[in-house]
């Protein structure tokens, strides 16, 4: 029987006195696309930041490709562990962020071979090969010594696509990767992403697509505040959603 | 196709006329006033009681270029060992472990609160605290030997310096966006990496114009160490003015080699500007 990539059990996190996540418990199945939808400030962007540990869980538990995340039991207590041993779990999952978080002072080609390179000390020549071919596969073979201030929002969050496969993680995080996007430029980013998870990547992507999710996504699950309401096939959940807060936030969107 | 609609009548085409440049009477009065009062101050300087046949003898005369050598090797070492020091600090500064912030905060709070020429003189008379310094058992030194003029003058001025360049480094640290720490933990990289491969290099091109700032004030602050008999400009200048007695002459050998230092600093400073502006479509011009 295969094992779930990501076993999340009982995720609360809280921000001071809001309640970000209360008790979430999720599979995610290796190859799966799942689509995560809600209004903002239903946690579901709390939920991908605690798979990728940019923050710590305050209950419960995740574990990646069966390994728990950031802190380890010990005689009945968790201890967190280190930021190197976390900076190693974090190799396992490629994050693409809302407003890109491209670094500035490097060059599309550099942006993607800095952590091949410093993080995980591959030769420079094999590392530059993989980047210029994932450049070409985001379709910007082009723009390899631009640096990103002289690329438009969509040619950005490829490249930052490209750099999160750079370090072949086996689970990719999409945080409202389209949202900072001019209207006209959200195509050819969902475009990378239909062609990744054609590929059989395994995806979590939080989004306000619908029509991505619907066409893409193998499952969809809807969040409001802080909890999974609903969750099922795309055409389900979009298409015939059962509960009455789901029904109301569709009708919302669309 | 409609034809577009008649434009309205009493706005008349303006598209062939030039702007007319305007006198500006003001301008030019206060600039020759200006002009006027410079030749009356230099006037009154060519006919005061000032010997311009010393100050172009002295101006490049062997004791007072040594100065001018020395004022530098200070600069640059002591702005050298300030920003290592600035960096350290501003980096544990913004440290989550609270022993490392705690450390930063009292350096800061010490080398900050009190005079520069202070702690030259501090540093300088350690022997009166410390007799002999070293490592038990390894090594030991009687301090006057160890602490010279030029040791007592680069840690004084290093140090405070360090102390000042804290605060630029963390205002630039501050100054990178959050997201590129997410981005470069997002990779791996641990918080030391991400500064230095990602946050450094962003933060360089907001302090060095306030880095500049103040390698300009530590040119001119190497002056104190004339109290603690480093050979440096003022203090050869003054040594020469003690055995002629022409004060003002080589006051102002020492204050044209100043002027000249801090004119070739400026550009200087443009270039690194460059330098770091990478990526940025804004360049320093």
């Amino acid at each position: 029987m295969t094992k779930p990539l990501v076993a999340i059990r009982s995720v609360a996190k809280n921000f001071g006195e809001f309640q970000a996540l209360r008790s979430v418990s999720l599979d995610v199945w290796p190859g799966e696309v799942m689509c995560l939808i809600g209004a903002s400030g239903s946690g579901k962007t709390t939920l991908l930041r605690c798979i990728n540990q940019l923050a710590a869980v305050d209950a419960g538990g995740i574990w990646l490709d069966g390994e728990l995340l950031g802190v380890r039991e010990q005689g009945g207590r968790l201890h967190r562990l280190s930021e190197r041993e976390i900076g190693r779990q974090r190799l396992k999952t490629g994050m693409v962020f809302q407003r890109f978080n491209l670094f500035p002072h490097k060059t599309a080609l550099e942006n993607i071979t800095e952590g091949p390179l410093q993080v995980q000390g591959r030769k420079s020549d094999e590392v530059r090969a993989e980047a210029l071919e994932l450049l070409r596969r985001v379709g910007l073979s082009a723009k390899a010594n631009a640096y990103p201030a002289e690329l438009s929002g969509g040619q950005q969050q490829r490249v930052a696509i490209a750099r999160a496969l750079a370090m072949k993680p086996m689970l990719m995080l999409f945080d409202e990767p389209t949202s900072a996007l001019d209207p006209e430029l959200v195509g050819e980013v969902l475009a990378v992403m239909k062609e990744l998870a054609k590929s059989g990547m395994t995806m979590m992507v939080v989004t306000h697509e619908l029509g991505f999710a619907r066409e893409v996504a193998d499952r969809v699950v809807y969040m409001d505040q802080g909890a999974i309401v609903e969750q099922g096939r795309a055409s389900d959940v979009l298409g015939a959603p059962r509960e009455e807060r789901t029904k109301a936030f569709l009708s919302a969107v669309i | 196709m409609k034809p577009a609609p008649a434009l309205a009548e009493g706005f008349p085409d303006l598209s062939g006329m030039q702007i007319a440049r305007e006198p500006h009477w003001f301008r030019w009065l206060s600039a020759a006033l200006i002009v006027l009062v410079l030749a009356a101050i230099a006037r009154a300087f060519a006919n005061g009681q000032i010997e311009w046949s010393y100050v172009s003898r002295f101006l490049t005369a062997k004791v007072i270029l040594e100065g001018i050598v020395n004022t530098m090797v200070m600069a640059v070492l002591a702005m050298a060992l300030g920003i290592f020091l600035g960096i350290v600090v501003a980096v544990m500064r913004l440290s989550p472990n609270p022993v490392l912030k705690t450390v930063a905060a009292g350096y800061t709070w010490l080398f900050r609160g009190t005079p520069l020429i202070l702690q030259l003189l501090l540093w300088f008379n350690l022997a009166l605290v410390f007799p002999t310094i070293g490592i038990p058992g390894l090594w030991s030194a009687r301090a006057v030997d160890v602490m010279t003029p030029f040791l007592a003058a680069l840690l004084g001025l290093g140090i405070n310096q360090g102390a000042y360049t804290s605060e630029v480094m963390r205002a630039g640290m501050l100054s990178v966006d959050i997201g590129q720490y997410e981005a470069a933990q997002a990779i791996g990289m641990g918080r030391l990496r991400a500064l230095r491969r990602i946050v450094l290099p962003q933060a360089m091109r907001v302090v060095i114009p306030p880095l500049g700032n103040e390698f300009i004030g530590m040119v001119k602050a190497t002056s104190l160490a004339s109290v603690i008999q480093y050979p440096e400009l003022l203090h050869n200048a003054e040594n020469i003015y003690y055995a002629n007695s022409r004060v003002i002459e080589l006051l102002i050998v020492a204050g044209l080699w100043y002027l000249l230092v801090v004119s070739i600093l400026t550009p200087l400073q443009m270039l690194l500007e460059r330098r770091f502006a990478r990526g940025t479509l804004r360049l320093a011009r």
